[in-house]
């Protein structure tokens, strides 16, 4: 009985458990860890791959998956370069220009799925792979950078624009002088939202049902087709306001950049089923899992772990967390009944 | 019967707290089916388990032929002689693999089999096993391809591929048709006369009937009844099993007042007959035949899920031709869905959130739920339609069959409807909770038309106060309650010509069915 109460109590609290002790460790053992720019560091180096996370957590909650969200990023991060440098657009055209890309190959995706029936995985794989060879087609595989020469022998004379570089590089006040970065505050915000969603709103608790049982959803009067569809344009929405504000911060459209988001976003959405016991997707969780990757790096940084060393970490986070929500959860599940 | 096959003395099981099995005594003779009776939540199922392996047992001893048998795991049971063919078929088939192979899979782990596969030979052993069964079918064809029926031969003969002892069936005629069991029980027949003793669990009082040759009943974890004399005391054992007597249900029967649904000249397929039926507001018609008599058809139509390819229907006199569900559910026409697992029950919601889920939006405010709403609203529901429970709160799974089923008929009555349609709403669901499940639709039916559909006459028989027959996608009947002539619905149902039924020369089918309109 007592091991029983264990175990529970293992499943619902040990994530977050461990994200506490994790953080009383390093506090201690490093020398400036428990600070407030430190934590706002931590958020900052999470604040992108949170929000790719956000993204296809919806995605997973309709039984989904997304594997296109670092596409979708980076080919946010081109476009948005692209159209300011070489076309010379207004910020907010850029913004508006990347966020319909987004959704648009989000709705491809679910149209993909629902429509012609190929699995999730397999669509999205194809979209990634799409995606990855249409971005470099317009700039000939090169970064987009400010007096970068053009086909025509012309160089591209647009620059960034401050308001869209504020996007990634302002820092707003709070409580002390220039401490929250704006991505920060957009994944925040962000994760709120989702966090709403998905777990308070009726079309939340739809998404979850089709998740649970399409066929009964469908059966009870659920649009499950368009449903999905909206879960996948989320996610491409979500991928690229996440592309846009490295743009933002890296102030060039690099070619070369984002290449771990898939894995590291996916990883945290992963993670997010073990949080609380959940044993499914959850908004929360995703921001927590997000987190507990930012915060051991960040600390085992801090203790001078070679940087090579950072993605075997994560891996061994990830699996630790898979086995948390999918064994302990279904030795839970076989007790009770 | 000198021989004991199996032997169970004082079988205790509990989890946690639940004291499920309370010292079963049980004998099971060779050569004989003893069939297990016993409402959900009696402790069956658990029986089952601990007798293949799947849970240990607390306290108590079995034997098999004298020896202790105590398996480890469902691979030690059936390499001791005891084989179980579970409820869901798909457990006991691989369905993209074809006949032969299911049939001699087996071999295929077993120790010495050698690397590659010889099909030739297989396939000559798979048509031995399948000869032996009485099977038919070419046994190069995909499981997946075959009728349930078929599919759930096939598992009980891959059982039989083992050449057990003890054979259990748990439900094996729960998604059968009439014509379908008879071949199941013909089969049963041949291994009774083989000699293997049969532990057989059903709800069905026809099945019952049919295969009995002792009846044991369980009652809250033990046994509360024991029929061995022939003839068998087929009352006693349902009054045994449920705790008090079986009483025959009167239905005061409604004729309904305006009419609600009114169907014309639809075709089921593209060209079979046409069909008119009318359902009227207040009355509870029951629509019954055989697996492939149209009847899903006919449901999945009325709810919009199939569109049909001639035909007119109407709600309230308004023309009605829906789309898909959400537009049948916009228009008040519901349906509780056959086949619960699969098609209504959303596993990882709890019972409150499963009610309400076609009507989050009258729980909500600017999308927003209100969990204190749902859990009222539930709660409400649960008190009336008698689930048995801790609280809105309690995982969906954690209910027994027939406290699922309460709450997916629940789910559809907590908002006023113009028209309740109930596919198979008693499948897997025992005698108690199927009364008060049918006792709840009949006292809620004022001002909607209630149809249901159902293959047991029985229960056309004590849930509607009108019955229609269809058979190969026609009305082949109709009877109004009270006087009903048995002997010529079931005629109908089988397609016989009511000719045959003689006692009533010149009474056709169809002329019936006009009198009573």
């Amino acid at each position: 009985m007592g091991n029983e109460r264990f175990l529970n109590f293992a499943i619902k609290y040990g994530f977050l458990i461990l994200l506490v002790g994790l953080v009383i460790f390093f506090s201690l053992s490093t020398n400036g860890f428990g600070s407030a720019r430190s934590a706002v560091f931590i958020l900052q180096s999470v604040a992108i791959t949170g929000i790719l996370a956000l993204g296809v957590t919806c995605t997973l909650v309709v039984d989904g998956f997304d594997l296109s969200i670092g596409s979708v990023a980076t080919s946010s991060l081109m476009l948005s370069s692209y159209a300011m440098v070489v076309l010379e657009l207004s910020a907010g055209s850029a913004i508006l220009l990347c966020l319909l890309m987004g959704a648009v190959v989000g709705l491809v995706n679910g149209l993909l799925i629902v429509k012609f029936k190929v699995p999730d995985l397999l669509a999205t794989l194809g979209m990634m792979f799409l995606l990855i060879g249409l971005q470099r087609i317009p700039t000939q595989g090169n970064s987009v950078a400010t007096g970068m020469a053009l086909p025509d022998g012309s160089t591209a004379e647009g620059t960034f624009s401050p308001a869209f570089l504020w996007l990634g590089r302002h820092r707003m006040d709070f409580f002390l002088e220039n401490l929250l970065p704006v991505p920060v505050v957009i994944f925040l915000l962000i994760a709120v939202g989702i966090w709403l969603f998905l777990g308070f709103t009726r079309h939340g608790r739809l998404m979850y049902a089709i998740g649970s049982n399409e066929r009964a959803a469908a059966l009870v009067g659920t649009p499950v087709n368009l449903f999905k569809i909206v879960a996948y344009m989320i996610s491409g929405v979500m991928a690229s306001v996440g592309g846009m504000l490295l743009a933002a911060r890296l102030g060039r459209g690099d070619i070369a950049s984002g290449t771990n988001l898939l894995l590291d976003s996916v990883a945290a959405a992963l993670i997010g089923f073990a949080v609380l016991g959940a044993a499914r997707p959850n908004a929360f969780g995703t921001a927590i899992g997000a987190l507990f990757v930012g915060i051991l790096l960040q600390g085992l940084t801090m203790m001078n772990a070679p940087y090579y060393t950072q993605d075997f970490v994560k891996g061994a986070v990830l699996v630790i967390a898979l086995v948390f929500t999918f064994y302990l959860s279904s030795r839970r599940g076989a007790g009770g009944k | 019967m000198t021989e004991i096959a199996c032997k169970i003395r004082g079988l205790e099981k509990s989890f946690g707290q639940n004291h499920v099995l309370r010292g079963i005594d049980l004998d099971l003779a060779p050569g004989q089916v003893t069939v297990l009776m016993g409402a959900n939540g009696a402790g069956k199922s658990t029986l089952v388990k601990v007798l293949c392996g799947y849970h240990r047992k607390d306290a108590g001893s079995l034997e098999l032929a004298g020896k202790p048998y105590e398996p480890a795991d469902a691979a030690d049971a059936i390499s001791s002689g005891v084989v179980t063919v579970h409820q869901s078929i798909d457990d006991g088939v691989i369905p993209d693999l074809d006949v032969a192979t299911n049939l001699t899979l087996d071999r295929l782990t077993q120790p010495g089999a050698g690397l590659f596969v010889h099909d030739r030979k297989l396939r000559e052993a798979a048509r031995h096993v399948a000869e032996g069964m009485g099977l038919t079918m070419d046994v190069r064809t995909r499981v997946g391809d075959l009728d349930v029926a078929d599919r759930q031969m096939i598992a009980i003969a891959r059982a039989m591929a083992r050449a057990p002892r003890i054979l259990v069936l748990d439900e094996p005629t729960s998604s059968l048709s009439a014509t379908e069991a008879a071949r199941l029980f013909q089969l049963i027949d041949r291994l009774r006369a083989q000699g293997v003793a049969i532990l057989y669990i059903s709800h069905r009082m026809s099945d019952i009937r049919r295969v009995a040759d002792k009846i044991v009943c369980m009652r809250d974890g033990a046994i509360s009844g024991l029929f061995a004399e022939a003839p068998l005391d087929y009352e006693g054992a349902v009054s045994a099993m449920l705790g008090h007597q079986m009483t025959d249900v009167d239905i005061d029967p409604q004729a309904g007042t305006a009419p609600v649904l009114e169907i014309e000249g639809l075709r089921l397929t593209e060209d079979g007959p046409t069909v008119d039926f009318t359902a009227r507001a207040g009355e509870v018609v029951a629509v019954t035949g055989l697996l492939g008599s149209g009847k899903t058809r006919l449901a999945e139509i009325i709810f919009g899920l199939a569109s049909p390819p001639a035909g007119t229907m109407r709600i309230d006199g308004d023309a009605y031709a829906p789309r898909h569900a959400g537009e049948a559910v916009a228009r008040g026409v519901f349906m509780s869905p056959k086949d619960r697992r699969a098609n209504a029950v959303i596993p990882d919601f709890d019972i409150a959130d499963n009610m309400t889920l076609p009507f989050l939006g009258a729980f909500s405010r600017l999308s927003f739920l209100s969990g204190r709403r749902q859990r009222q609203a539930s709660d409400d529901m649960i008190g009336r339609i008698g689930v048995v429970c801790q609280g809105g709160t309690d995982s969906i799974l954690t209910l027994s069959g027939g406290n699922q089923q309460k709450v997916m008929i629940g789910r559809w009555l907590i908002e006023p409807s113009r028209v309740l349609l109930l596919d198979e709403p008693f499948q897997g669901v025992d005698i108690g909770a199927r009364r008060d499940i049918g006792q709840h639709i009949r006292e809620t039916a004022n001002g909607r038309a209630t149809v249901v559909f159902v293959s047991e006459i029985d229960e056309a028989l004590e849930i509607a106060d009108r019955i229609v027959v269809l058979n190969e996608g026609a009305v082949a009947g109709e009877h109004i309650s009270g006087k009903i002539d048995l002997g010529q619905l079931v005629a109908q149902v089988s397609g016989q010509v009511a000719g045959t039924a003689a006692g009533k020369p010149g009474a056709t089918v169809g002329a019936e069915g006009q009198d009573h309109g």
